[in-house]
């Protein structure tokens, strides 16, 4: 099977004042694809991640959608940023609605969908992520695993291309990190693209087609799970998967 | 002091004028408290723009307002302005409470919306909603329900300030018990009486604003 490009970065530079956060970096994300980052903190796996969103302004090089160049102009950011959908640490829900009028909240007022189709919608997505029974519930009524499968939902509502997330079970407790990795798992098997900021190495070797392992601003390794995780060529690589193992 | 009778049998026989007076007390406050709303959104939201000229701006009036006595503001209005063209009374003293408290209101909105964690633009902007949009549906309506209770502390403030109006003539609470109690040498017991208009006043206000706040609080629970 050909792989399709399905987003890509050619010199990606991007600086916080005098921290060179990202150096040069080259990616490619296929159609499908689920590419894990993986990194120490503050290797700028999550600034990358951001970058692609436009959340972070990069400072130079360029980032494509489906080949086509992404323009720093306000009006194409908004029309990619709902093709590319986004997944926080934090969830960021929306404390003042409903969980069905979060989910429903942009293809409303975004892709000007009527009410009851984005209902029907929503509620089917919620159902998918096992959530069918809390959808009149407020977001201060849920775990944390609940909220970050109604935050996939939400992101999902809009139908997107690819799926960016961004330490999605960092903040979980650890009861509850599985009910969120396998709502990713299935998402992934359905064929969505994805890239994900991760520290669950389970996740990374069992669903990634992809690892990328960052360290200070580059990329220093892409490989495939079963090369990243037995035979890595860097010595950077063998270091940091030294100290996750200690974990 | 004048006797506990005294008072009750006279804020008995004075009602009528003080329901009048009382009427103008209100339609002063409301209306100062509304367009405050308004003024005070409007500065908040030049503030937090990111142009730094409209901050300027925003600044700028906050310092004056804050920098300078109501008294002032009310007789700079009534005798500077009227001079120009004519504005009625009412419309003086409301225009200079509704600035003064506008403000206020502005350090609040500002705050409040400022308190905003950071996440929730960034949620709404990922997913290809606007600034303005995200600003309006996501960010206004929790910074507003956050603003309620500082909000109901400047309802309060405003509506006893209205009182310095009584020296642009307006006959509200205050002028019509100090006019009253000059008239019937008996400056004290008037004096009480406007004071248990305030307090009622203010009591209703503060139940308003508690049940709003208790209405809009439902999500939370």
């Amino acid at each position: 099977m050909p792989e399709k490009e399905m987003i890509k970065t050619v010199g990606l530079n991007k600086s916080f004042g005098d921290l060179h956060v990202l150096k040069d970096i080259d990616m490619t994300v296929c159609e499908s694809d689920v590419v894990c980052l993986i990194g120490s903190s503050g290797s700028g796996k999550s600034t990358l991640l951001r970058c692609l969103n436009f959340l972070e302004k990069k400072n130079s090089g360029s980032i494509f959608l489906r080949g086509k160049e992404i323009e720093l102009k306000n009006v194409d950011v908004n029309t990619v940023r709902q093709k590319v959908g986004m997944v926080f640490q934090h969830f960021n829900l929306f404390p003042h609605m409903t969980v069905l009028e979060n989910v429903m909240e942009a293809p409303i007022h975004v892709k000007k969908i009527p009410k009851a189709q984005a209902a029907k919608e929503a509620k089917e997505l919620l159902r998918k992520v096992g959530l069918g029974d809390k959808m009149h519930v407020f977001p201060s009524k849920l775990s944390g695993g609940q909220k970050q499968r109604v935050a996939i939902a939400r992101a999902l509502a809009m139908k997107p291309e690819i799926m960016l997330f961004d330490e999605p079970t960092s903040a979980l407790d650890p009861e509850l990190v599985g009910e969120v990795l396998s709502t990713m798992k299935e998402l992934a098997l359905e064929g969505m693209t994805m890239v994900v900021v991760t520290h669950e190495m389970g996740f990374a070797r069992e669903v990634a087609d992809w690892i990328v392992y960052m360290d200070e601003g580059r990329i220093i390794e892409k490989a495939r799970p079963e090369d990243f995780f037995q035979n890595p060529k860097e010595e950077r690589t063998k270091e940091f998967l030294k100290t996750t193992e200690l974990k | 002091m004048p006797s506990i009778g005294h008072v009750f049998k006279t804020l008995i026989d004075s009602s009528g004028l003080f329901f009048d007076a009382m009427l103008i007390t209100l339609q002063l406050t409301i209306v100062s408290i509304i367009f405050g709303i308004i003024i005070g959104l409007f500065f908040a939201l030049l503030k937090i723009s990111n142009i730094s000229i409209l901050g300027y701006i925003s600044d700028t009036y906050v310092y004056l307002i804050r920098g300078t006595p109501l008294i002032v503001q009310i007789f700079i209005l009534y005798f500077g302005i009227s001079g120009i063209f004519l504005i009625p009374d009412f419309w003086a003293a409301a225009f200079a409470l509704a600035f003064h408290n506008g403000a206020y209101i502005a350090e609040i909105f500002r705050g409040t919306i400022q308190a905003v964690d950071r996440g929730q633009m960034e949620a709404g902007r990922s997913l290809g909603m606007t600034k303005s949009l995200t600003m309006r549906r996501i960010i206004l309506p929790q910074a507003f329900r956050r603003s309620l209770p500082p909000l109901g502390n400047q309802f309060i403030i405003g509506l006893k300030d209205s009182s310095l109006a009584a020296f642009i003539s307006m006959n509200e609470l205050f002028n019509v018990a100090t006019t009253l109690g000059s008239n019937n040498f008996d400056e004290m017991t008037y004096l009480i009486i406007v004071a248990f208009y305030y307090l009622v006043l203010v009591a209703l206000l503060t139940w308003l604003v508690n049940s709003f706040e208790r209405k809009l609080a439902i999500s939370d629970r």
